[in-house]
């Protein structure tokens, strides 16, 4: 096994990134990703990565490279936050309805206006619908974790992979981070072999017109393939187990066998909300947490397992739709349960945008609002909490 | 001057294979002068070679699945970005010739066909970056001088009093305001290996260009007139009529820039003909007022005279 060591998660990201022998870099600086495209730059010109690293004139041109890259056959990485992920907006369906193995981080950031660095997830919740596959990190450790998981996954169901990290919270933590050996991530990561490239010998057409009487059917074929890499996500997850030790499932759950109440949240705030939970079962409130790690393919029967048997639930976002029926996340799990028999009350805040602390006494006082909700209808579907009068 | 270029023999016709690239039955409109030089261009460039297209005509006419034109591997991703689509590509074949997952001495041709929408207006930034980073690639701009593909919209490609569908000839406002943009100097200003116009009027001219073009290391832009019968409302006939005559009344000079630095004027045009002779043969200049000719054939002629100046003065060294 490899050694623990203490690193900024940035750095470990992109160490991990360099393991899984990366082709071809394609990035553009904005904060707080950079620490993590810069470490690749000092990698690849210390000749410690063979790589080509592109260092584009914007993120539009980030995307649109590792398209040109990953077309041809090779591994590809990008990173970014907030007005970068906007900026590369179109390509994101692109890339996913090319089919393309691309692997990003995005360092979960606000997006403007106002104009702020800090975290939240208003980025990542503008490409639910992109075709991609979306997995949320909690930690540094599992940051790393799934950036190997991100290749493995990406190359066997050909889809584009987003692992989300907040920004600063996680990327520029220091924190011990276990680094696996080399062998074991080439063991576990073969080399890239894609079927179909863009190869002179076997020449393809990609990006062709599709007609009324051919959209439909590629569309389609797009919700199957990211259908059907639930269960590759999932088995990726059991190998990465076998050889690495450490377990991951699309759904975390803490506390929720015996729960009432249950909270839902994403991301790194889930480790303050847990220490939330604890408080709040001293105090004799039987309350649980239900953490997504994966986002899409949406995970619906661990969701629906994990509610258990919760009255009320409280879920949590971290970003806003503005005037829609809640807040991103919250719109998603009242869907999923109206498809299903559970019915719990359904409290759906807005907290921790563009890095406001949300601490244990505010997750307990969510906590509390969502008992009251059960006897007592909230006058609202959705509710930015904490905001000053 | 660079070594590739010194020793360049031109190619003559029998030099060029029977083979196309790019397969007959596309959808292009009668008379294209876009398509003509993408043509030839894959002609020259063979099969060794992979095409990165914008979104536009060439695009549209070539692609409607399940058909396609492409022989050769070809990828459309956007409208702005085949620049850096390129670029992808080209690093990507670099790493994996070095990692030994491709042929190491196969060259294999990058080449983007883009048009005037894509490269004056919304993908300035793409290709400015692509050339700039020096990615062995080329570059063709098919300049039709408006957006044909949704319908004739006036592009920053588009000349002076032009009509188009955003810059009509109204009674107040007649047609395009602005004069054409300097594309020419803004892709020179990059110091690139290998820069060149080139008409499909003068075809042989046109395919030598692409032939340098792929012969360099590094980054080339050839910026290629393209007529279009049916947004400048000119005869299907006319279209090498017209891919003549720019360059015989001094509209559209060829000319190579090499590095940046030395000015070859391929064509002097000694006894250039009116640019009248030109406009008259296309609807979207109808509507022109002699005085208005007579400012164009101003411009046109302080033009020519600056490239023939900086061709004198940056005449390539005399080869020994």
């Amino acid at each position: 096994m490899g050694k623990r060591v203490a690193k900024e998660v940035s750095i470990a990201v992109a160490d991990a990134v360099a393991q899984c022998r990366v082709d071809v870099i394609s990035a553009y600086p904005i904060t707080p990703q950079t620490h993590i495209v810069e470490h690749l730059a000092e990698l690849v010109n210390n000749g410690e990565l063979d790589a080509e690293y592109i260092p584009v004139e914007s993120e539009h041109a980030a995307l649109s490279a590792c398209i040109g890259a990953a077309a041809t056959g090779a591994r590809t990485f990008t990173s970014t936050s907030a007005q970068g992920l906007l900026f590369m907006y179109e390509n994101l369906f692109i890339a996913s309805a090319f089919r393309l193995p691309i692997v990003m981080v995005i360092a979960n950031r606000s997006i403007s206006a106002p104009i702020s660095i800090w975290n939240d997830h208003s980025d990542v919740m503008t490409i639910r619908d992109s075709g991609w596959i979306q997995t949320f990190a909690e930690n540094g450790q599992e940051a790393v974790d799934l950036v190997y998981h991100a290749y493995k996954v990406a190359e066997k169901c050909l889809l584009p992979v987003a692992v989300n990290l907040d920004g600063f919270i996680v990327t520029h933590v220091v924190e011990p981070i276990e680094m696996p050996d080399q062998e074991l991530v080439d063991k576990y990561l073969p080399p890239l072999k894609m079927k179909y490239k863009l190869d002179p010998k076997k020449p393809i057409t990609m990006g062709a017109i599709g007609v009324p009487e051919i959209y439909t059917e590629a569309k389609k074929a797009l919700d199957e393939a990211l259908k059907a890499s639930y269960k590759v996500i999932v088995q990726a997850w059991r190998e990465f187990e076998r050889l690495f030790g450490r377990k991951y499932q699309p759904v975390e759950t803490y506390k929720m066998e015996d729960a009432e109440v249950g909270m839902i949240i994403m991301g790194s705030l889930a480790e303050t909300a847990m220490n939330a939970v604890d408080e709040m079962r001293k105090k004799g409130k039987k309350v649980g947490l239900i953490r997504f790690r994966l986002w899409r393919p949406f995970p619906m029967q661990d969701f629906l397992k994990a509610l258990g048997k919760v009255k009320a639930l409280c879920v949590v976002d971290r970003a806003v739709s503005h005037c829609s029926t809640g807040g991103p996340v919250g719109i998603e799990v009242r869907s999923a349960l109206y498809q299903s028999n559970k019915r719990p009350k359904v409290l759906n805040l807005i907290a921790g945008l563009s890095g406001r602390d949300v601490t244990v006494e505010d997750f307990m006082e969510m906590f509390e609002m969502t008992y009251e909700s059960i006897s007592k209808k909230p006058k609202f579907s959705y509710q930015i909490y904490g905001v000053k009068e | 001057m660079r070594k590739e270029l010194a020793q360049f023999k031109p190619l003559s016709i029998k030099d060029l294979p029977k083979e196309d690239w790019f397969a007959p039955g596309h959808r292009a409109c009668q008379g294209c002068g876009t398509v003509l030089p993408l043509k030839l261009a894959l002609k020259v460039l063979g099969p060794n070679t992979i095409a990165v297209s914008s979104t536009g005509c060439m695009e549209i006419i070539s692609s409607p699945f399940p058909y396609t034109s492409w022989k050769i591997p070809w990828i459309h991703v956007a409208f702005e970005n085949p620049a850096s689509v390129a670029s992808g590509i080209e690093a990507a074949i670099k790493v994996l010739k070095r990692k030994g997952r491709l042929p190491k001495k196969e060259k294999i041709n990058v080449v983007v066909f883009a048009g005037d929408g894509s490269t004056f207006d919304i993908g300035l930034q793409f290709w400015s970056g692509a050339l700039e980073r020096g990615h062995n690639f080329i570059y063709i701009c098919l300049d039709n001088e408006a957006y044909m593909n949704t319908g004739v919209q006036r592009s920053g490609g588009t000349p002076k009093f032009a009509h188009t569908t955003t810059s009509p000839a109204g009674k107040v406002i007649h047609g395009n305001m602005t004069w054409k943009k300097n594309l020419d100097g803004i892709a020179i200003a990059h110091n690139i290996p290998y820069f060149a116009t080139a008409s499909p009027g003068y075809y042989m001219d046109l395919i030598n260009k692409v032939k340098k073009a792929s012969l360099v290391e590094g980054p080339s832009f050839l910026h290629i007139y393209s007529p279009c019968p049916t947004g400048w409302g000119s005869k299907s006939e006319d279209t090498i009529n017209l891919a003549k005559l720019v360059v015989d009344t001094r509209i559209f000079p060829l000319f190579e820039v090499i590095d940046g630095k030395y000015y070859i004027l391929n064509r002097k045009v000694d006894k250039p003909k009116p640019v009248e002779e030109y406009l008259k043969l296309q609807r979207r200049f109808r509507h022109l007022t002699p005085e208005e000719i007579a400012l164009i054939q101003e411009r046109v002629n302080e033009e020519y005279e600056r490239l023939v100046k900086l061709c004198e003065i940056f005449a390539p060294p005399k080869e020994k």
